[in-house]
């Protein structure tokens, strides 16, 4: 509660400046409108028209909230036009996509941990991997996938795993490796089997190093989502939405849809904030 | 368990005889650095008695650590041999054959006091009932019942550090290793825990090396004081304390203590005139 003033005064002053800014960058159109209609524009009446037009350059927040509220309260969820369905649409594929990411992120960091060759060879691949500008390589995965019969969820959830694994990569070869020499010692002076010291050290002392990787990785895993829609001319989905509205010039639209990905990322990285809190505390490490 | 059909540590034969527990023989290590060759040690022969509280104490870079880092098969020796138990010090790591408690508690933070000593019975295959029963016997020698199901961030650190040596005497190794175990404890904690350390020396009769910056640590507790002087690392002078079994405390004031120290003091200078 101590943090709700503070969070409170940058959200008004974010809305105030977002006000100001619609009506600075709407009132070209609205002069437009009334030099060709013949008549003189008072303060209010400018203020009132740049916040109420139809194709805003930039809509008012309250524009943006009927919106939003339109097309999720009021619409069936099963509708082409909810934004909850075509939400649901991306989020399918970032879950899925965060979890072939995870999975193979860890498979990666235990082969680079374990296995010399690995160590050498694996790792500069991943970083070039995300060198490469995923706008770029969304199209092709979608194509080649396309090409061998495999439509739908998976290519999308691929672009996901694609940005998501990377954190987890790093984030777990750091963490596998966080137990000291004293610790592998240790296990040694017992005679531990690899797959002891591997279950009963390494991997719990990578924990905390995980769930840091996974709040990167799911937010990463959603932009995938939403980019792998967009240059695919995908008809549901998110990145649906913001391709259509940039093609229409809805404004209000692609806004509404950004907010909703915001809102979805805010999610997902509370979400395994709450995972993190509850695996950490149990493991007593908190 | 993967490991359980090892032999299980206890009392072999090879010294039941009255071998040593512990026998070096000309050993030497070299570490090989950017700087060059490092003498860790050299020609180092001891041996080490059933039952023997034996200190090592000597400058850094001595060697004192690393000989007991040889005893436990984690450092490999250039030169000469070392016998545990009677056979190499790697199949007695094997089976299981020694504690080793590090200077550092060491202990897991996201298992209890309780599962962290459980920790090594695990490893070794022990069934659960048995895990139990041992752990609780163990806290109760180190005077920590109760605990077990506390975090070791809720200890301080001179109870980690009886908690971790609780976790060494957990399974049945005849031989404890110690490396500066109460090093980073105040002087306070650190008296108690060496009388506490010899009245488990007394009811256990476990064989103990114990590695050493004090003089006061290595006379109070020894029967044997080996003194080490560094580059190349090597034993000066060995010696048998004169000191009784039974040693209270305030045994620290009297002349034959003192006598004791003093000899290890001149022992620690002779070496460092060698420089």
């Amino acid at each position: 509660m101590k943090s709700f003033v503070p969070v409170c005064t940058v959200v008004l002053f974010i809305f105030g400046f977002w006000y100001l800014a619609a009506i600075w960058l709407n009132a070209p159109w609205a002069y437009d409108k009334a030099t060709r209609a013949g008549v003189e524009l008072t303060t209010s009446e400018l203020v009132a028209d740049t916040w109420s037009q139809e194709k805003p350059k930039l809509p008012a927040p309250h524009q943006v909230a009927v919106e939003i509220w339109n097309t999720t309260v009021e619409k069936n969820i099963t509708s082409k036009r909810s934004l909850i369905y075509h939400s649901w649409i991306t989020l399918s594929a970032t879950l899925l996509g965060f979890v072939l990411g995870t999975g193979l992120g860890i498979l990666l960091a235990v082969g680079i941990v374990y296995n010399r060759v690995m160590d050498r060879s694996v790792m500069p691949w991943v970083i070039t991997s995300q060198t490469i500008p995923i706008l770029a390589l969304a199209p092709m995965i979608i194509v080649v996938l396309n090409a061998v019969g495999i439509s739908g969820l998976l290519p999308k959830a691929m672009i996901s795993m694609y940005l998501s694994f990377f954190p987890v990569v790093v984030g777990m070869v750091k963490g596998l490796r966080s137990p000291e020499v004293m610790q592998l010692d240790q296990m040694r002076t017992w005679n531990a089997s690899a797959s002891q010291t591997f279950w009963r050290l390494r991997l719990p002392a990578s924990m905390p190093f995980l769930f840091a990787s996974l709040k990167v990785g799911v937010a990463a895993s959603l932009v995938g989502a939403i980019v792998g829609e967009l240059p695919t001319g995908a008809v549901a989905g998110l990145g649906a939405r913001l391709l259509a509205g940039s093609y229409y010039g809805q404004t209000i639209q692609i806004w509404s849809a950004l907010i909703m990905a915001a809102a979805l990322a805010a999610l997902l990285v509370s979400l395994v904030g709450i995972v993190q809190r509850v695996t950490l505390k149990r493991m007593g490490m908190v | 368990m993967p490991n359980g059909e090892l032999p299980m540590p206890g009392l072999s034969s090879a010294h039941a005889s009255g071998a040593p527990v512990i026998s070096a023989h000309h050993l030497d290590l070299t570490f090989q650095t950017n700087d060059g060759p490092v003498h860790a040690l050299k020609d180092v022969s001891l041996d080490i008695e059933k039952g023997d509280f034996v200190s090592f104490i000597g400058p850094s870079g001595c060697g004192k650590t690393t000989f007991l880092r040889c005893m436990a098969d984690l450092e490999q020796p250039t030169g000469g041999t070392i016998t545990v138990n009677g056979t190499t010090a790697e199949n007695a790591r094997k089976a299981r054959a020694y504690g080793y408690v590090f200077q550092a508690a060491g202990l897991y933070p996201w298992r209890t006091i309780g599962g962290n000593i459980k920790l090594p019975l695990e490893i070794m295959g022990y069934s659960k009932p048995e895990q139990t029963e041992r752990m609780q016997r163990v806290l109760d020698l180190v005077e920590l019942s109760g605990f077990e199901n506390k975090f070791p961030w809720q200890l301080s650190g001179g109870m980690q550090q009886r908690a971790s040596i609780a976790r060494a005497l957990a399974f049945d190794a005849d031989i404890l290793l110690m490396d500066e175990p109460f090093g980073a404890l105040d002087e306070i904690v650190r008296d108690h825990l060496n009388e506490q350390l010899l009245k488990l020396w007394a009811r256990t009769e476990k064989t103990i090396a114990f590695v050493t910056h004090s003089i006061p640590e290595a006379v109070y507790l020894s029967t044997k004081i080996v003194v080490m002087s560094p580059r190349p690392g090597r034993i000066t002078d060995v010696i048998e304390s004169p000191l009784p079994k039974e040693r209270p405390l305030d045994i620290r004031e009297t002349p034959e203590f003192l006598e004791v120290a003093h000899r290890v003091r001149e022992g620690l200078r002779a070496g460092h005139q060698d420089d």
